[in-house]
């Protein structure tokens, strides 16, 4: 096995050894189980960043996927089924990202574990999360793809429902039947692909032409499944919950990944594997991404709640990402990349400071806070600096893909994605008008009794700490964008040239 | 040379990051870096202008989407060096001033800080290769007026005049990010001498339909009208900082970057039209309105609405030398006018006009510099202003076609209004009886206010006679040096008399009492801008509040309406199932035999129709 290969078996390996050694650890030495969960996901994102080494060369042009390190093992061969791996330019970024987010997540959670306690069985259910993640990032077989989709359900739901908020029975119930729903219309989707062409392995399917009528209907049972996860308008409706009740860390990973594996899953096998279902239904798909752009805006700028505020703001962004893939152009594909990046690190960051002022303030009703930059001015300058970077300021990390979304949609052409173009523009202007509503009631004017008692003003170590990575890596992402895109570029190419409009 | 340039909008940047990350460094720190980069920049930009003889360019693959690439890069010429001079020089200004105003207050870091950033911004646009690179600093200098116009906690009205300022420019960049795209998706290339090479491969319509998007975001970012409403009320930042906006940044960069992009617009004819109509109306209402203003440095701020509109009145006639030539005298004068209004505020402790008079004894070095700034605004000669307002003048006379007259007959009339309003400024602050308690004792600031005062004054009124030398004409692009046209000249001139006299009979005749009331029941309307406020709150931001409130109840009661439902619709079915289920045993037994007669006939049915 080469070095590769082990860091590919190792970013799942030890996220599941380090959630068996956090849990196993007795309840008196629950901060060493903490730890514990901690180290094995930083050696995870040590792992992660070594699938970047010595990656096999890009050579024969024979398939559109080609992986950097993959791994293709027998496991259970009377059903044909394989364990099959790899990474490549299009799944790299979103593995380190969810590597260094539960990271991040895991390392809170050591400084500050929400009610009721128990933070080693949290840390352990954290890192099972990650192990469903990144094992749908690495796929490169259906029935594992969906086997690894499914891993990440029960222990969200978990999260939510033990340590959320006053509601969080109802939102975590809401979460995981929803998304089951779009996970019972997945599992069909792989049956009709595996039926009709005997195989699924999805390098060998990228490209592979099944007939057009399976096409279509395997993408519309794909496109609803990854619709529910991404999540697109009116599938939406389970985020909003989700997020509100959710813990901290919750949220961060929630938003950060989770939903990243709707718009993984709708570029890799929707337009990978289905292409012609994929040009047959992008016109509808478009038309959704830019109505999830506009609504998620407008319900944004009529929110009460700081996290649902911050919820909706993803079903807009979210609607970008999907744009993008929609144009089934290069430009696109990159750009939902890159914007599905910069939303995880951005949108982690402001679930962090959302959670910090929730917790401080004790209440996250727009009208209760005011006046942040007065008492914490620390903690107000870093929530402006993460809504600036949300809106999409050029520069920082929000700007490349949803700027991109819209050139692609230009160079998609045709009058209809002309105006759904000039629609996602607007949409832009729309996402300035309410994060600057969300920063003039919480940061200015004088400050609400509920912040004037904030304590503490300060911000701990901890806080920074796992801050401090998100708020480099959004600056950093806006001014070197091809750190993402450089690695990305020919996978890219080579998928929008089988969904094959231009 | 492209190094250097590369420099000018580095400098400040990291000044402005290292004073970002570090809010609470000592004060000494916080003014040393910002006023240590902007010195740098200002040197940096002063030896280029005398050492750059032509273009240069560098530039390098920035990232790449898919077909698309989108470079960075410096391009140089004689002109952007003059306006990096123009630049870094109120920068500086600003800055060394910002020392002094902001004394005592505790949030000077990340003011300087945030100063320092708009400062790369604005360099970032005047030296930009790439059109996406450009759009970075257009929009980052949006946010930085956003932060600093929001700055005064004192301020009730500051946190909403901040976000206004942001939305209404960023309504009109929804357009300038459409037309940068169609550029690029069209040409292939967001870099800036390619797509200037390449325009005739446009067609006239998708040209026209270019260039009136990237309007949209110029009338935004340069207060044209209809998108100048956030102009006046950006007056709630600190004074210094409107010195910056208003003069030599974010103002200017609309009509600097039509300038740039002239190639694209002088084949666009109808945007051109459009353009000259936007400037007309913008330069009449910007003076008229400048009229009936009681805060000092609200009459400056419609003052420069107005003198915008002669800025992109000058392009649309197709003459962006002389734009440019108005831009430079312009960031002189009225960075000087916004620092000598500071002082005067400084000093009474208020705003409004009404509370001062005869402040030119208390505070001569004041009166004096601002009297400068004023003769060159209204365009007195040989004041700097003369010279290029006369130059506008001129060449709108010459234009051909309705657009270029409307321009002209709008320039003149507005040349006579100017004259009115900053006689009666002038008159109000500085002659008559002080009229409050504090205008009583008048006293100049510290040294380091007066002194960017005084440097300031020497532009004001000089600057002007830099046309009639060649090379600098040259520098600007024009063809030869400026030249005065005896019958242009007379009815401008005549007008300005006409403006300045009937402010000071006005005044003449009650001296304690407002020019303005001649106005009559006018004054109201000029007062509130035309109402234009109103206007654009009755038509865009209520209906955009009341599609989100009932986009909201939709989606709560609908969408997920729909979703809750099916939940407990599912639910009361299963309850009606699981009731069917606890049935009393006889039931039961009856309908498991039931059951068994059933599956039987189902299997004989099938296995008979097999066999």
């Amino acid at each position: 096995m080469s070095l590769g290969q082990v860091a590919l078996v190792a970013t799942l390996a030890l996220p599941a050894a380090g959630a068996v050694a956090a849990a196993s650890v007795p309840a008196r030495l629950d901060r060493v189980g903490r730890l514990a969960g901690t180290g094995a996901a930083a050696l995870t994102l040590v792992a992660s960043l070594l699938l970047l080494t010595g990656g096999t060369p890009p050579g024969s042009r024979a398939t559109p996927i080609r992986p950097w390190h993959s791994i293709d093992v027998p496991w259970a061969s009377g059903l044909d089924l394989r364990f099959h791996l790899g990474v490549d330019g299009v799944s790299y970024p979103l593995v380190v990202l969810t590597a260094l987010l539960t990271l991040l997540c895991c390392g809170y959670t050591v400084w500050k574990v929400p009610e009721p306690g128990r933070g080693r069985v949290l840390v352990a259910l954290l890192l099972a999360i990650q192990i469903g993640i990144v094992g749908v990032f690495e796929s490169l077989d259906l029935v594992l793809f969906f086997v690894f989709f499914e891993i990440v359900l029960l222990p969200m739901y978990a999260v939510i429902a033990i340590w959320g908020g006053e509601r969080r029975r109802p939102a975590a119930r809401k979460f995981v039947l929803y998304t089951l729903f779009g996970s019972v219309l997945l599992l069909v989707g792989v049956f009709v692909v595996v039926a009709k062409a005997g195989s699924a392995d999805i390098q060998g399917l990228t490209g592979h032409a099944l007939p057009p009528a399976t096409q279509k209907l395997a993408f519309t049972l794909f496109a609803l499944a990854f619709a529910v996860k991404s999540p697109l308008w009116p599938l939406h409706t389970w985020l909003p919950d989700a997020h509100t009740e959710a813990p901290t860390v919750g949220s961060v990973i929630l938003a950060g990944v989770l939903l990243k594996m709707g718009t993984y899953g709708l570029l890799r096998i929707g337009v990978g594997v289905t292409p012609e279902g994929a040009r047959w239904a992008s016109p509808v798909v478009g038309v959704l991404a830019v109505a999830a752009i506009i609504i998620g805006g407008l319900v944004c700028l009529a929110q009460t709640e700081l996290k649902r505020l911050i919820a909706y703001s993803s079903v807009g962004h979210m609607g970008f990402v999907v744009l993008g893939i929609a144009t089934l152009t290069a430009t696109g594909a990159q750009a939902a990349l890159i914007g599905n990046v910069a939303h995880g690190v951005i949108t982690g960051l402001l679930f962090f400071l959302a959670g910090a002022i929730k917790d401080r303030a004790h209440t996250g009703r727009l009208i209760d806070l005011g006046g942040l930059r007065e008492t914490a001015p620390g903690l107000a300058g870093l929530l402006g600096y993460a809504a600036i970077a949300s809106l999409g300021l050029p520069g920082l990390a929000g700007f490349w893909g949803e700027a991109f979304a819209v050139v692609g949609s230009l160079r998609r052409g045709g009058p209809l994605w002309t105006v759904l173009a000039v629609v996602a523009a607007a949409g832009a202007a729309l996402a300035a008008a309410y994060f600057l509503r969300l920063l003039r009631q919480v940061t200015h004017g004088s400050p609400t009794p509920a912040v004037a008692r904030l304590a503490p003003p300060r911000l701990a170590g901890a806080e920074l700490l796992s801050w401090g990575p998100l708020v480099v890596l959004a600056l950093v992402l806006g001014l070197v964008p091809a750190a993402v895109l450089s690695l990305s570029a020919d996978a890219a190419r080579a998928l929008a040239a089988v969904g094959g409009v231009k | 040379m492209t190094t250097w340039a590369a420099l000018l909008p580095t400098m400040p940047f990291l000044a402005a990051l290292a004073g970002l990350i570090l809010p609470r460094a000592p004060r000494r720190v916080a003014a040393g870096l910002g006023v240590g980069a902007a010195a740098v920049a200002f040197v940096v930009s002063i030896g280029l202008a005398f050492a750059v003889d032509g273009p240069a360019e560098s530039s390098r693959r920035w990232v790449d989407f898919g077909d698309v690439s989108v470079t960075l890069g410096v391009r140089f010429d004689p002109t952007v060096a003059l306006v990096t001079v123009a630049v870094t020089t109120v920068a500086l200004a600003v800055q060394i001033y910002s020392v002094a105003y902001l004394a005592d207050d505790d949030r000077y870091g990340p003011y300087a800080a945030q100063v320092s950033l708009f400062t790369a911004a604005m360099l970032l646009v005047v030296v930009a290769g790439d059109l996406i690179e450009l759009l970075v600093g257009w929009e980052v200098m949006g946010i930085c007026s956003y932060l600093l116009i929001g700055h005064d906690r004192r301020l009730p009205e500051a946190p909403g005049a901040a976000v206004k300022a942001f939305l209404v420019t960023r309504v009109g960049d929804v357009g300038f990010l459409l037309g940068i795209a169609l550029i690029g998706v069209h040409l292939g290339t967001f870099r800036i001498t390619e797509v200037l090479a390449s325009v005739h491969r446009l067609s006239p319509a998708m040209l026209t339909a270019v260039t009136l998007l990237l309007l949209a975001g110029v009338a935004g970012k340069s207060a044209q009208f209809p998108l100048h409403t956030w102009l006046p009320d950006a007056m709630a930042g600190p004074t210094p900082i409107s010195a910056l906006i208003h003069a030599a940044t974010m103002v200017a960069a609309g009509v600097y970057v039509v300038a740039r992009l002239f190639p694209l617009f002088g084949p666009a004819h109808a945007t051109r039209e459009v353009l000259a109509v936007s400037a007309a109306v913008t330069m009449l209402i910007g003076a008229l309105a400048a009229c009936a203003q009681q805060d000092i440095k609200r009459v400056l701020a419609w003052s420069t609405v107005s003198q915008l509109g002669y800025m992109s009145g000058a392009l649309s006639v197709g003459a962006p030398p002389a734009a440019l030539f108005h831009l430079l005298t312009h960031a002189a004068f009225k960075a000087l006018l916004f620092l000598a209004a500071g002082a005067v505020i400084h000093a009474v402790g208020t705003n409004t006009m009404a509370a001062m008079g005869g402040l030119r004894r208390g505070m001569p070095v004041t009166f004096w510099t601002m009297t400068v700034g004023l003769a060159a605004l209204v365009g007195f000669p040989p004041f700097a202003g003369f010279w290029s307002k006369d130059e506008i003048i001129s060449v709108a006379w010459a234009g051909s076609g309705w657009a270029a007259l409307l321009v002209w007959a709008s320039a003149v009339v507005t040349v006579a209004v100017t004259g009115w309003y900053a006689t009666r400024l002038w008159l109000r602050t500085f002659f008559g009886a002080p009229r409050g308690p504090a205008a009583e004792h008048p006293h100049e600031p510290p040294w380091l206010m007066r002194g960017p005062l005084i440097v300031l004054a020497v532009p004001s009124a000089l600057l002007g006679f830099a046309g009639l030398v060649s090379g600098f004409a040259h520098r600007l692009g024009f063809g030869s040096s400026v030249h005065i046209e005896a019958a242009g000249l007379s009815v401008a001139l005549i007008c300005l008399l006409a403006g300045i006299g009937g402010a000071w009979f006005a005044w003449q005749r009650a001296p304690d009492a407002d020019p303005a009331r001649v106005l009559g029941p006018a004054r109201v309307v000029l007062a509130e801008g035309f109402y234009l406020d109103k206007v654009q709150d009755t038509l865009v931001v209520r209906p955009v509040r009341a599609l989100a409130r009932a986009v909201r109840r939709t989606d709560e009661s609908i969408v997920d309406g729909a979703v809750e439902a099916t939940g407990r619709g599912t639910r009361s079915l299963g309850a009606v199932l699981s009731s069917l289920h606890r049935a009393a045993l006889p039931r039961a037994a009856t309908a498991v035999l039931a059951a068994a007669v059933l599956f039987g006939l189902v299997a004989a049915l099938l296995l008979g129709g097999t066999r």
